[in-house]
């Protein structure tokens, strides 16, 4: 590595770290917060084994799991203009990588669920509560605290993962590096640079998951 | 008029016919110890009126108000449990709450008592089962008689109608009996009206004062704690009476 290659990768570190904060990190947050919203209600759906949405539900995993992002990604923004109707890039993005994960998380967040003894349930219902009150209250947060490492691993998986949307012109970390990469020719220093910034995010965010553990596990050992 | 009334209930699983056909009767201040072996359908009777099984059929009048056992709306099914209290056998504390919290959110989230009111209810209830200093523990820092314990206290919170307790003391290790017994008693004394599913010979004898004796999904005797005691009537209720003085050494 000579001086020229060093003067390219300082000047392209923040380049490329500003979209990953203005690109992956927002299409991460985004996404995974839509995703743990459809995981959770999907999860619910089966859990309570509720006719016709439960196959909805069964039917949407399977489709979502048996297809790869990439190829998601291409049926929303490039497919779906065809049958006239347009969605931008960075929206298309956020609702496949949060139908993606939704899939994931709901598989993660159902095994959850189903790891709270039943009797849970029914000691809610006795003391008075309703189904609800005792799925919020009492269910949702054991089964959060099971799911919570599972969780933080598609977190982490997302993270690199929005590195896919640069195939569909979304700008962020990797195709920048992209375009730097063709523009001064020193594509294994710039990727190898990217792949550094990907690790100090995902080093972080294991950090905080933790940090997380160790907060839920306040309530003690569990039985 | 009786304050419980049951009418035929019926219950299969799969092809097992585990209830068959009971009729119960409970007044006010009744405790009720129902006995009988393993399989008898105790359990499934004493769920099935509070509906966390759906019977086959039956029926129910509680506290005047009429109950289709086989059929009921959720918001039917609720409006009956916030009447009754319920104690398992595995206790079931919620696992992420602390013991006061456990007593209170039948009261906060499930009947809308504000949180300072519940919680002085909850700490006196903790108190009446001796568990008054373990308010901030959560259930995995307690033996099974203290989770049991909090469970009744739990069970007691919202002044229930009847309280049903489910085999409460077959979970616990022997010397942790005594203590959760003494506080059934406690109760049966204040006159609580109690259905309790035991194997507890001198709990059903010293205080019930009645004594129903199941198998095979049907009550074969029942009556007053003394008569059934005393002057069984049935060959097989003395039987099951022999084996159990047996078994405890009585």
């Amino acid at each position: 590595m000579n001086q020229q290659v060093w003067d390219i990768l300082v000047d392209s570190f923040m380049k490329i770290l500003i979209p990953g904060f203005t690109m992956t990190i927002p299409l991460t947050v985004i996404s995974f917060a839509l995703a743990l919203i459809i995981a959770v209600i999907t999860a619910m759906i089966q859990y309570a084994d509720i006719p016709v949405l439960k196959q909805i539900a069964r039917f949407y995993i399977w489709i979502i799991r048996g297809t790869p992002v990439l190829v998601q990604l291409y049926v929303v923004f490039f497919g779906l203009p065809s049958i006239g109707i347009m969605i931008d890039a960075f929206p298309s993005a956020v609702m496949v990588f949060a139908l993606n994960e939704g899939a994931y998380c709901a598989e993660t967040m159902r095994s959850a669920l189903e790891s709270v003894p039943a009797g849970q349930m029914e000691a809610g219902l006795c003391s008075g509560l309703s189904w609800f009150q005792t799925m919020w209250h009492i269910i949702l947060p054991q089964a959060f605290r099971t799911a919570f490492p599972p969780l933080s691993n598609s977190l982490i998986g997302l993270v690199k993962e929005t590195s896919l949307a640069s195939n569909i012109t979304v700008t962020e970390m990797f195709m920048v590096t992209q375009r730097i990469a063709g523009r001064t020719y020193k594509a294994f220093w710039l990727y190898l640079e990217v792949a550094l910034i990907y690790l100090i995010f995902s080093t972080v965010l294991t950090w905080l998951q933790r940090r997380g553990e160790d907060r839920l596990n306040s309530y003690g050992v569990r039985r | 008029m009786a304050m419980l009334e049951i009418r035929g209930i019926r219950k299969k699983f799969d092809t097992l016919d585990v209830l068959n056909g009971v009729d119960l009767s409970v007044e006010r201040g009744d405790v009720v110890a129902i006995l009988g072996p393993s399989g008898s359908g105790k359990t499934t009777l004493l769920r099935c009126i509070n509906y966390l099984e759906t019977a086959d059929e039956g029926e129910m009048i509680f506290d005047n108000e009429s109950y289709d056992l086989a059929n009921a709306s959720a918001q039917k099914m609720m409006e009956l449990r916030k009447k009754t209290g319920f104690v398992f056998q595995n206790y079931n504390l919620f696992f992420n709450k602390t013991a006061l919290q456990n007593v209170t959110i039948g009261l906060t989230v499930g009947r809308k008592i504000p949180k300072e009111e519940a919680e002085e209810t909850g700490r006196k209830m903790l108190e009446k089962v001796g568990m008054g200093d373990r308010c901030d523990y959560y259930p995995s820092q307690l033996s099974g008689g203290q989770q049991q314990r909090v469970a009744i206290a739990r069970a007691l919170a919202s002044n229930p109608e009847i309280i049903y307790f489910d085999e409460p003391t077959s979970a616990l290790d022997p010397e942790l009996i005594g203590e959760v017994l003494a506080v059934m008693r406690q109760l049966a004394k204040e006159g609580r009206t109690m259905i309790v599913v035991t194997h507890e010979m001198s709990f059903a004898r010293d205080v019930s004062n009645k004594v129903i004796f199941m198998e095979n999904g049907v009550i074969v005797e029942q009556g007053s704690s003394a008569e059934f005691f005393e002057h069984p009537k049935k060959e097989r209720t003395r039987e099951f009476l022999r084996m159990e003085d047996n078994r405890t050494g009585e």
